[in-house]
């Protein structure tokens, strides 16, 4: 049972991490999200995962089938959902068999025993109950019968089934922890009476059980061993809470009214990429037109049509689908027309893992297609961030007139943390080469801009510019195909160049912390946090090391060598086998890169991190 | 769409020498295009032609309009990104049997599901062309190819029927060496509101030469075929002295004048039926060759739906600007 909390004094930290893990079915997703959203509206930094399997319903209680919500937050900077855990909430002996490891020494678990049945053992391959056979006397444990209290919040309630009794059983462990924690329950009973509207029963049912949670941690007096209580120092303004996929889509519906056009999304449902999709679907009242394709070649091919026909075109994916849109990047990239192509990485090669994150896609986007078909290549490297890269590739595409690849990964899609709202007014320009009111006589299908490169988009409709494109090679001016063995050289340097020169327009690397010294950290997209954490924290320390994160990959930033040298050694972190390593390498033949790899479907942890670097640093 | 000036065919014939072998009845196809472009009252400007890998696929580049030539089997898919992105323009697919019912399978099927309003024309010649010579999903049973050298053992596809099972509004058949019908056809399958297909019976003159000389020849075409026009009787032959009737669940050859069978006998054509049936059993007859416009039936296109939900989704929004999403639901104040 309970240990007397009274006598605990609470350790005071600018930072929390909390776990809430449970069976697929439990709702732990839903939970975290609450209470990480109350801890923003509280003022908190805050940085979330969600980690959940590929099955929906994975077998009850089956090691599989753990679902699990981490949040990270504080009165400090927030840069990654965390590491050691201050508090872990499990569900059942699943929950606590695949998770414990990742518990701070001495600290909470808070667990459900009324799921610690001997066929819930038996699912969770425990030899003993390891609530009594003393493998948990390293922690804090707080033992509720949750499920049975429950039960017992709801049993005057009537014309409720057993099964939405049980479902709301997450509530209850919500309700702890936000006692726990001193946050306000406004936001989550709000949540209920609009999520259930049209359901007042079951919202009743869970307002309760949050509340009889919450007082249930009172009368204990459970107090958590450490907490953090102030608001973080961000910068002022109006924020909100945001995810990766719900960002990025924001960022190119901002694309489409900054840009005057219309947006199109050719897509097909694809794991952790739909998102997207399900977000623009609902902007019919910006004239947003959502295509839910057969295929994920229909998603793009379509997407390729309408930006022929004008629109600002768009398709969305993950690696299995970008993949199978290969061949129509390269038609978009020969027929030079603006198309964004957007791959959420996850875990592969081949289905791989769906559900999990990795950065195993970047030589794909570099490479993978027949032929010399280079492309612009960015990524994203926060949840909120994905708003501005998004935007930004749908201004590089209007305005170089070739597609841009986009990469993010499940890890930044699905995470999410405060996003400082902007308003359309604050972002750059966007330019577009549509013409209309051009002499059509001197003009040709190929004639290019002399800075950029980039040709003339004359689209159906525009009467006197009537031309044909296609997949053939085509003649560098009227665009007619042509088998001039000079004349697909020229093309071919000249489609590359036309990349190339997006150096022209885009900002210096640069290197946080340190501008030169020891060693500097690189990486690129989403490990972002991970790698800026850990060299704040050997910063901190005093080690003269810089963090360079890469969202320009193709091509590179121009300062990118010269910044290279200024740094005795560098190290390329990455959630893959080494891909950017093996392209730095390639490109700066006179620089040594020592690599750090991760391929477990998980974002790095920082203390890994700064384990390694200081075996760099002698 | 209306056009301001009156064009010829000359006004959509491009610069580009036109590439197909000698005696092609693609030959036939394009010069029927372009006679029935200037009939469609259509802006040139508006008139989009897109289509997939294949002989047929290099259609575009001879039509004076816009056009691209894209890779195989997609075209149906970029043309529906085309027509959606602008409903204003008249949207063309080019497609061979080998582009749009083996490859490109899938997006025929969906396209016609969808009821988008493009108009498909579908160049069958029973056989691969570009690629020299190897069988396609229409080549027949046995038929001797390169890559069935002892004879084909795929069955075949019938298009019509694939098509009618995709719920295909508008299915129209010709011989390819019809120029006359098939400008007609033409015309009429821009007109119609919603995906028309209109299949082509072509003659391969080098790797399937004379696949349809038993339907399409000028000296049997009469005899074989049954042009088929709404609201008339079936009725076919040199001497229009023959029609279908429907006996059980069969449609059968009647002589008229023979065992008492009168013209008010045959079967009226009702391309309009939505009921699908007849246009099943029309599509898959082999004597005598169904040809013309076997179904028609009009109803809302996908973009029409899509136009609607929009305005009304408009309508009730509270959303004008980004800027107005942006400030929406739970936002706080630091």
């Amino acid at each position: 049972m309970i240990t007397t909390e009274k006598n605990i004094k609470p350790e005071v930290l600018e930072a929390v991490v909390i776990r809430f893990v449970g069976d697929s079915g439990d709702g732990m997703q839903l939970t975290g999200t609450q209470f990480s959203d109350t801890s923003a509206m509280f003022g908190n930094d805050i940085a979330t995962f969600p980690n959940y399997p590929a099955e929906i319903r994975a077998p009850q209680g089956s090691l599989y089938g753990v679902s699990g919500f981490q949040v990270h937050i504080g009165s400090i900077e927030i840069s990654t959902p965390g590491e050691d855990l201050d508090l872990l909430v499990c569900m059942n002996p699943a929950a606590l068999k695949t998770n414990l490891s990742a518990l701070k020494a001495g600290h909470t678990v808070i667990i459900d025993t009324d799921s610690f049945t001997k066929k819930n053992l038996e699912k969770a391959l425990y030899a003993s109950n390891p609530l009594e056979d003393g493998s948990l006397n390293n922690y804090r444990v707080i033992e509720v019968a949750m499920t049975s209290l429950t039960k017992g919040a709801l049993k005057e309630l009537e014309g409720l089934d057993n099964k939405s009794i049980t479902r709301s059983k997450n509530m209850f462990a919500l309700g702890m922890v936000y006692w726990m924690y001193d946050r306000d329950m406004n936001h989550t009973l709000d949540f209920f009476n609009k999520k259930f509207k049209n359901k007042p029963l079951i919202a009743e049912a869970n307002s309760k059980v949050l509340k009889t949670g919450f007082y249930f941690a009172e009368t204990l007096e459970l107090i958590p061993n450490s907490y953090s209580i102030s608001p973080s120092k961000m910068a002022k303004g109006t924020y909100r809470i945001i995810n990766g996929n719900q960002a990025t889509a924001w960022g190119f519906l901002a694309a489409a009214e900054k840009s005057g056009l219309e947006l199109f999304l050719g897509s097909y449902p694809i794991t952790p990429a739909s998102d997207i999709l399900h977000e623009l679907v609902k902007h019919k009242h910006f004239g947003v037109k959502a295509f839910q394709a057969e295929d994920e070649i229909a998603g793009i091919t379509s997407a390729i049509g309408a930006s022929f026909a004008g629109d600002l075109a768009i398709t969305t994916t993950s690696g299995p689908g970008l993949a199978l849109k290969g061949e129509a990047v390269g038609l978009a990239m020969i027929l030079e027309l603006p198309l964004v192509i957007v791959n959420v990485q996850r875990g592969g090669p081949s289905t791989g893992l769906p559900t999990k994150t990795e950065q195993s896609d970047l030589l794909q986007a570099l490479y993978g297609r027949n032929g010399e078909s280079p492309l612009i290549v960015i990524a994203a490297s926060t949840p909120a961030d994905c708003f501005d890269w998004a935007y930004e590739a749908a201004r590089l595409t209007l305005e170089h007139m070739t597609p841009v690849l986009l990469l993010t990964d499940g890890y930044i899609a699905n995470g999410s943390e405060p996003w400082k709202i902007k308003s359309i007014n604050d972002m750059p320009p966007i330019s577009h080469r549509q013409i209309s009111d051009r002499n059509p006589e001197n003009w040709n299908v190929y004639d290019r801009d002399t800075d950029t490169l980039a040709r003339d988009w004359a689209i159906p409709g525009t009467a006197g510019f009537e031309h044909r494109v296609g997949g053939l090679e085509k003649d560098k001016t009227t665009g007619n195909v042509s088998y001039v063995p000079e004349n697909h050289e020229y093309m071919t340097h000249i489609r590359a160049e036309k990349v190339d020169r997006v150096q022209n327009s885009i900002p210096d690397l640069k290197s946080d912390f340190n501008e030169e010294g020891d060693l500097l950290v690189v990486g690129w997209g989403g490990t972002f946090g991970s790698l800026h954490s850990a060299t704040k924290k050997l910063t901190e320390e005093g080690l003269k090391v810089g963090h360079a994160h890469f969202n320009y990959i193709n091509p590179f930033p121009k300062n990118t060598e010269a910044l290279f040298s200024k740094f005795k050694k560098i190290i390329v972190c990455e959630l893959n086998n080494g891909q950017l390593a093996s392209i730095l390498r390639a490109k700066f033949v006179n620089i040594e890169f020592s690599q750090y790899n991760k391929m477990q479907g998980l974002p790095f942890g920082a203390s890994e991190l700064t384990q390694k670097f200081k075996t760099l640093i002698k | 769409m209306a056009a301001a000036t009156k064009y010829t065919f000359k006004d959509f014939t491009s610069d580009q020498e036109v590439r197909w072998c000698p005696g092609c009845d693609d030959y036939v196809i394009l010069r029927s295009m372009q006679k029935a472009l200037p009939e469609m009252g259509v802006k040139k400007e508006d008139v989009v032609f897109i289509s997939g890998i294949g002989c047929s696929s290099r259609f575009p580049y001879y039509i004076d309009s816009f056009g691209m030539h894209s890779i195989h089997g997609r075209a149906p898919a970029i043309a529906s990104g085309v027509k959606l992105a602008n409903p204003d323009l008249s949207v063309w697919v080019i497609t061979g049997d080998g582009d749009s019912l083996a490859i490109g399978g899938n997006h025929f099927i969906h396209v016609l599901r969808r009821n988008i309003d493009l108009n498909i024309i579908l160049f069958n010649n029973e056989i691969y062309g570009l690629t020299k010579g190897q069988f396609s999903p229409t080549s027949l049973i046995g038929q001797k190819t390169k890559t069935s050298p002892y004879g084909n053992t795929q069955p075949p596809f019938s298009p019509g029927e694939l098509a009618i099972g995709a719920q295909a509004r508008f299915f129209a058949r010709i011989g390819g060496n019809t120029p006359k019908e098939m400008t007609q056809l033409f015309i009429d399958a821009e007109k119609f509101k919603g995906t028309s297909l209109v299949e082509v019976l072509q003659n391969c003159p080098i790797f399937n030469d004379g696949c349809y000389t038993h339907i399409t020849d000028k000296a049997v075409r009469a005899d074989k075929q049954i042009h088929l026009e709404h609201n008339k009787p079936m009725v076919f032959g040199k001497e229009r002295d023959k029609g279908l009737v429907l006996k059980g669940l069969k449609l059968e050859v009647v002589t008229i004048g023979e065992n008492g069978i009168t013209e008010s006998d045959l079967l009226i054509h009702d391309a309009k039926e939505s009921d699908p049936t007849l246009h099943a059993m029309l599509v898959r007859l082999e004597y005598p060759v169904a040809t013309g416009i076997i179904r028609a039936v009009e109803e809302l296109t996908f973009e029409q739906r899509e136009d609607a939900l929009t305005k009304e989704v408009k309508a009730n929004s509270k959303f004008n600007k980004v800027d107005d999403l942006f400030l929406s639901g739970e936002i706080y104040e630091v």
